[in-house]
């Protein structure tokens, strides 16, 4: 308990001093799950909509993979994106491994699943109300699908945002195709993992705290946007 | 809306409409065997049924007899068990796209009132222009910029129905369009529809009120139990209904 208190004094103190390291490590958190975030977003939504507006044999079991692949191990994934990255690997030539640009790759794989499965229950149960007139106006399954975007943007924001949280906490994958690297490749997590590991567990705790303001933060500034575009927009509440 | 000549197929008053060119008419309409098996059970039962062109027919019936069911299977909403629908032989998707559906609850985007006008205009490749003109005629022009969700019931529908309008359809549809509307409101719509009715566009309306159904038809097709238990004249159906079913429920009794 006492560790406790001392981490949150230190955290405190971590945030006010203005230390340059925390600094970067929180920017670069920031960079890599807001970048893989939009990404899982521009792969994941579309897929979800997709999915949600077609009926195919074997829908039931692509749904239940769809499903399945929300709890994808974050180290099984890094491992993969570093047998790819890895310089014998067939994406060796790209040079990504330990940048910043792996740690995206590896979270941006690791959420799609998540922003494809939540999108598509949410864009499903919104198809249910305009499937008809979808269908008498004859709308191509692109048209259907854009609108369905459209119109479920607000909604949408959740699961984006659930995505965030899945990549911001996320230690596993980065820290294989990272590797933690001062400078370089440090987030909020991989920097957690390493002082509890060298047994400094108030800072690791003051780190902790820093990275979930941080992602109380995100989540509170979205969610506001979200409602007071919805207030504007007024538009069905029971789908914000 | 119009006055008929009864004849096997009911003629009614001829689309106007121009610009078509050589574009083969939607109507007649032939219906054959129609039915429709859901859970073991015939919501429709060996439909039969010939629609003319122009005018207004209004579908009638008591609550289960298929009326909304009938509507989409025409509509193409719907795939039938057997039987079949025929639109002057056209293919079926063509047919739905020359085609427009008025929902009993209006199924609104969760856009502006002019946002989801410019939605249906763009998607059927129509002039945008034409907007301000339907919203107008609906009386909606000055909630042009309010979101369409904020609608009271009268007012989306009158926007449902400025859509469906937009689509310059041959053949509307209304499934109980005018359902928990008050009487200004119903007024709007059926002055709405038959001026749509005397452009041309052929109506098929159902509506459990028979005071509007007098007012708006040309032809009245009653459904009960999945059947048509009598298609006639407006002006011969309510003096005098030849079926049973359709006496008893323009006399106000109850009818399963």
């Amino acid at each position: 308990m006492q560790s406790i208190g001392e981490a949150f004094r230190l955290a405190f103190t971590l945030v006010v001093t203005g230390e340059a390291d925390l600094y970067e490590i929180v920017a670069l958190s920031l960079q890599v799950s807001l970048s893989a975030t939009l990404l899982a977003c521009l792969v994941g939504l579309p897929i979800g909509a997709l999915v949600a507006v077609s009926r195919f044999r074997g829908r039931g079991l692509v749904l239940v993979v769809m499903n399945a692949l929300m709890g994808l191990p974050p180290v099984v994934v890094g491992l993969l994106v570093y047998l790819y990255l890895s310089r014998s690997g067939p994406l060796g030539f790209l040079g990504l491994l330990y940048t910043p640009g792996a740690m995206i790759l590896a979270q941006t794989i690791l959420i799609v699943p998540i922003v494809a499965a939540l999108s598509r229950q949410v864009l499903e149960d919104l198809h249910a109300e305009y499937a008809e007139q979808f269908r008498s106006l004859c709308l191509s399954r692109w048209q259907s699908v854009t609108t369905l975007l459209w119109d479920g943007r607000y909604a949408l924001l959740t699961v984006g945002l659930a995505g965030f949280g899945r990549a911001v906490a996320e230690v596993g994958a980065v820290i294989i195709v990272g590797g933690n690297i001062d400078h370089a490749t440090r987030v909020m997590t991989t920097a957690i993992a390493l002082e509890t590991s060298k047994g400094d567990l108030p800072l690791a705790l003051a780190l902790g705290i820093v990275l979930l303001v941080l992602a109380l933060g995100v989540n509170a500034g979205v969610q506001s946007l979200r409602m007071s575009a919805a207030r504007h927009a007024m538009v069905g509440a029971s789908h914000v | 809306m119009s006055d008929l000549q009864m004849t096997d197929v009911v003629p009614l008053v001829p689309r106007a409409r121009t610009g078509v060119g050589h574009v083969a008419p939607l109507l007649p309409l032939e219906v054959s065997g129609l039915r429709l098996d859901v859970g073991g059970a015939a919501l429709l039962d060996g439909v039969d049924l010939t629609l003319a062109p122009g005018g207004c027919t209004v579908i009638m019936g008591p609550n289960g007899a298929g009326k909304s069911i009938l509507l989409k299977l025409l509509h193409g909403l719907l795939a039938p068990s057997s039987g079949s629908v025929s639109w002057n032989a056209l293919p079926a998707t063509q047919a739905t796209a020359r085609q427009a559906l008025v929902f009993q609850k209006p199924v609104l985007l969760r856009r502006s009132v002019a946002a989801n006008m410019d939605f249906v205009l763009k998607a059927r490749g129509a002039d945008r222009g034409r907007r301000d003109a339907l919203l107008e005629d609906v009386g909606l022009a000055h909630k042009a910029r309010q979101p369409a969700r904020l609608l009271s019931g009268g007012e989306a529908q009158r926007l449902a129905l400025a859509r469906a309008l937009a689509t310059d359809p041959e053949v509307l549809f209304l499934d109980e369009p005018t359902a928990s509307l008050d009487p200004a409101s119903v007024l709007v719509i059926e002055r709405i529809v038959g001026e749509a009715c005397a452009r041309g566009t052929r109506i098929v309306f159902v509506t459990h009120d028979i005071g509007q159904a007098r007012r708006i038809a040309d032809e009245v097709v009653f459904l009960h139990r999945g059947r048509v238990a009598e298609h006639s004249r407006a002006t011969d159906f309510f003096p005098e209904p030849r079926s049973q079913a359709a006496r008893d429920y323009l006399a106000g009794k109850i009818i399963v």
